[in-house]
């Protein structure tokens, strides 16, 4: 019989392989101590951080307006081509608003590209990460489900500021 | 000839020529924003500076000759700071509007500032503001904020539309563009200032936020708007018509377009009244019928009648292979009574570009021999022939023949047969028994021949149901080569139509004939082969600008 060359060769102790052993169970009781990590989601919900990339939502000013003036840009940078904007005029100062902006959450790959190259932080990525649908058409999300106050999303904004 | 050196490259130029256009003509981009190859100089920009070897300054390149063994840089250090020197400059008062302005993606300043620009300001002050969202002229939206003072849209319209309509007011960093007191903004040729304007400051207003112009595929094509047949691009997004642009052909158009033609003459293409598929009219209703079943009755229909019994009309709206198909079909049913109608506006003509004649095909269609054969009779025997009961079918290819006077309507109620083919609903598909739906000029290959006697080539922009974007070779924005079938903005309707050509062919078929193309390409190739003026012509040689027909000066419309 050959003898099989190791690098290094195991020990006496180890050969016993007893205290190996042993040792495996200190490391497998000291856990079953640990506080438990499981969440028991949909029970309990997943709060993520600010840096959490989920569906990516529309900026509702406080005088109901949408931050977004529909430039496209989003759209254009979006690699799943997700994001569908149809501009129009508005008498409001900012000239040009989305009169429909659409985002199909079946295309999104939830890159976060949209919100980085919008000029006017109007699209940012939210805490929600909840996406049920049953048929392709409710996939497509509207601005009724886009528009979101912009109170509900100053964690985003600030970490954006910080880290943009 | 004499020579320069750009960039160590020898140019020839022409005594006269300034550095610029030598440069344009060896392909060398020297960034001008005032300077227009077809306006005068005006030299205010300053961004063309160059360095020339031996002159103490930098000079600016529209506005100095060139001359024998001249050696300018235009890549040198010192030209590239004084360029950026002067896109600081430029950019001082000009606001951040790109997310708001049309003109982004095909803005001469964005493009500069990003290739020369030094992507940061020292101007830590308040930017002037001017006026935003002035009406100028029935067309244009003017935004003072984004004028570069360029005075390009001043020039073209003395120069190009000679109309002294625009000018500056104030000075300095308030200067500002306005129309002359009392004047408005209203020559033909208005909007072509918008496609000239470096910036968004005027912009037109049919287009205003309709689309991103990246969003958007362009088509070659060609103007239907009158007899000069300006050379255009049609833009489509959502297998829509969103504006057309015009494309630079110096034998036709040079770079320009009247403004009736780049807003009328495209949005019958999507209009409600389209014709969607063939309808034949029963009980006095028009129903909507299967191809082949309108066929089958159509080609019934006319075997009912002896060859005396029935009349075609062409069409100066329709295309040559269109006109020539339905000469051919007469020719096969024997028929000689075969004619068609000019739409001359008198007197509204210039000695720009637009012409009395609204058709863009009159002479092609004259060419390809729509016109009566040997003891035929021509429209207005026709007409007359109707009311004396003598013709009983008419056979109308895209044209209104009903609303050409009180008596053709009358004549056409009185048939016994009316096919017509049509794009849109009108008086004639009113009193029509067979309805084919045609393509229009956006939908389909073909040739119109213009008033000087140039072939010119239109090519589908639109798709319809029988097309495929991509198998069809048409071209295709981002949106339409990624999109499917589920995707919302995929679903632009697409209208069940074909062209005149194909219809004819079809029909033809039904009875029993041997008209059989296939392609557009094909009915051109067989009236190169039977029609003198259009010999040695085909697709290729004709290609984007079009070729000369071989006509004698007297057949000119
Ligand atoms: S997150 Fe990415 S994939 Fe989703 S819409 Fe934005 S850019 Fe498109
Ligand atoms: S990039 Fe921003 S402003 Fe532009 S369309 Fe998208 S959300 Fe609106
Ligand atoms: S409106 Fe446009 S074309 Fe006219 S001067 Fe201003 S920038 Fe130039
Ligand atoms: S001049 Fe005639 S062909 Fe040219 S754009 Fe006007 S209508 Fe069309």
């Amino acid at each position: 019989m050959v003898e099989k060359k190791r690098k290094k060769n195991l020990s006496f102790l180890e050969r016993i392989y007893v205290v190996e052993i042993f040792k495996g169970m200190i490391l497998t009781f000291k856990n079953m101590l640990r506080p438990k990590v499981t969440m028991q989601y949909p029970e309990v919900k997943f709060e993520p951080p600010a840096s959490y990339r989920g569906r990516p939502v529309l900026v509702q000013e406080r005088n109901g307006v949408e931050r977004c003036v529909a430039c496209g840009l989003c759209s254009r940078v979006c690699p799943a081509l997700a994001i569908e904007v149809q501009a129009a005029e508005t008498e409001l100062e900012k000239e040009r608003y989305p009169q429909k902006f659409e985002i199909n959450m079946l295309r999104c790959i939830f890159c976060g590209f949209c919100e980085e190259v919008c000029p006017e932080e109007a699209i940012v990525m939210s805490k929600d990460y909840e996406l049920v649908f049953t048929n392709r058409e409710d996939a497509i999300y509207g601005k009724d489900k886009l528009l979101i106050p912009v109170d509900k999303l100053q964690d985003r904004l600030e970490f954006l500021r910080k880290f943009k | 000839m004499p020579y320069l050196t750009i960039d160590e490259k020898r140019v020839e130029f022409n005594q006269g020529q300034t550095i610029i256009e030598a440069a344009v003509t060896a392909n060398i981009d020297i960034p001008h924003f005032c300077w227009h190859p077809k306006l005068s100089v005006s030299g205010n920009c300053r961004v063309c500076l160059v360095e020339v070897e031996k002159m103490p300054k930098l000079v600016i390149a529209c506005s100095t000759l060139a001359a024998e063994g001249m050696v300018v840089h235009t890549h040198s250090d010192k030209t590239l700071e004084a360029r950026n020197a002067v896109m600081e400059f430029i950019l001082i008062n000009h606001p951040l509007d790109c997310p708001i302005c049309d003109e982004a993606g095909e803005c001469k300043l964005q493009e500069y500032a990003y290739a020369h620009g030094k992507g940061e300001s020292r101007f830590e002050e308040i930017k002037v503001r001017k006026e935003k969202r002035v009406q100028l002229g029935p067309f244009i939206k003017f935004d003072g904020d984004r004028c570069i003072s360029c005075s390009r849209c001043i020039r073209f319209s003395d120069e190009i539309a000679k109309a002294n309509q625009l000018t500056f007011v104030k000075r300095g960093d308030s200067v500002t563009i306005t129309t002359f007191p009392g004047e408005s903004f209203d020559n033909p040729y208005t909007l072509n200032t918008t496609d000239i304007c470096p910036v968004g400051a005027l912009t037109n207003q049919d287009f205003r936020f309709k689309s991103r112009v990246w969003e958007m595929s362009g088509t070659d094509s060609i103007c239907i708007g009158c007899a000069r047949g300006c050379n255009t691009e049609i833009w489509v997004r959502n297998n829509e018509i969103l504006r057309l642009t015009p494309r630079s052909n110096e034998d036709v158009n040079s770079d320009w377009m009247c403004d009736k033609g780049r807003l009328n003459t495209f949005k019958f293409v999507n209009a409600n009244d389209r014709v969607d598929g063939t309808m034949i009219r029963e009980n006095g209703e028009l129903k909507k019928v299967e191809w082949s079943e309108a066929l089958v009755k159509a080609a019934a229909g006319l075997k009912e009648f002896k060859s005396t019994e029935i009349a075609f009309i062409g069409s100066s709206y329709a295309t040559c292979e269109d006109n020539f198909t339905l000469v051919k079909l007469a020719r096969s049913l024997g028929v000689n009574n075969i004619d068609f109608t000019q739409h001359i506006l008198p007197g509204d003509q210039d000695d720009i570009l637009i012409r009395e004649d609204k058709t863009p095909n009159s002479l092609g269609a004259k060419l390809v021999g729509v016109k009566p054969a040997p003891n035929g009779l021509n429209l207005e025997g026709i007409l007359r022939a109707i009311k004396e009961d003598k013709i009983k079918a008419l056979y109308v290819m895209e044209e209104d023949i009903a609303a050409l006077s009180n008596e053709w309507e009358e004549a056409c109620g009185k048939l016994s047969l009316l096919i017509v083919h049509a794009t849109n609903h009108n008086r004639t598909t009113l009193l029509a028994n067979i309805v084919l739906s045609a393509s229009t000029f956006a939908e389909k290959h073909g040739t119109f021949v213009n008033f000087q006697g140039r072939v010119q080539r239109i090519k589908p922009a639109v798709g319809t149901e029988e097309m495929d974007r991509a198998l069809d070779g048409m071209n295709m924005s981002r949106w339409d080569k990624f999109g499917t079938k589920f995707d919302r903005w995929m679903q632009g309707h697409k209208y069940d139509a074909k062209p005149s050509w194909k219809i004819l062919s079809l029909l033809s078929l039904q009875l029993g004939g041997k008209i059989k193309y296939e392609m557009a390409e094909a009915v051109f190739s067989d009236i190169a082969k039977t029609i003198n003026e259009f010999n040695d012509l085909d697709y290729d040689v004709i290609a984007e600008l079009g070729a000369q027909a071989k006509i004698k000066q007297t057949l000119a419309v």
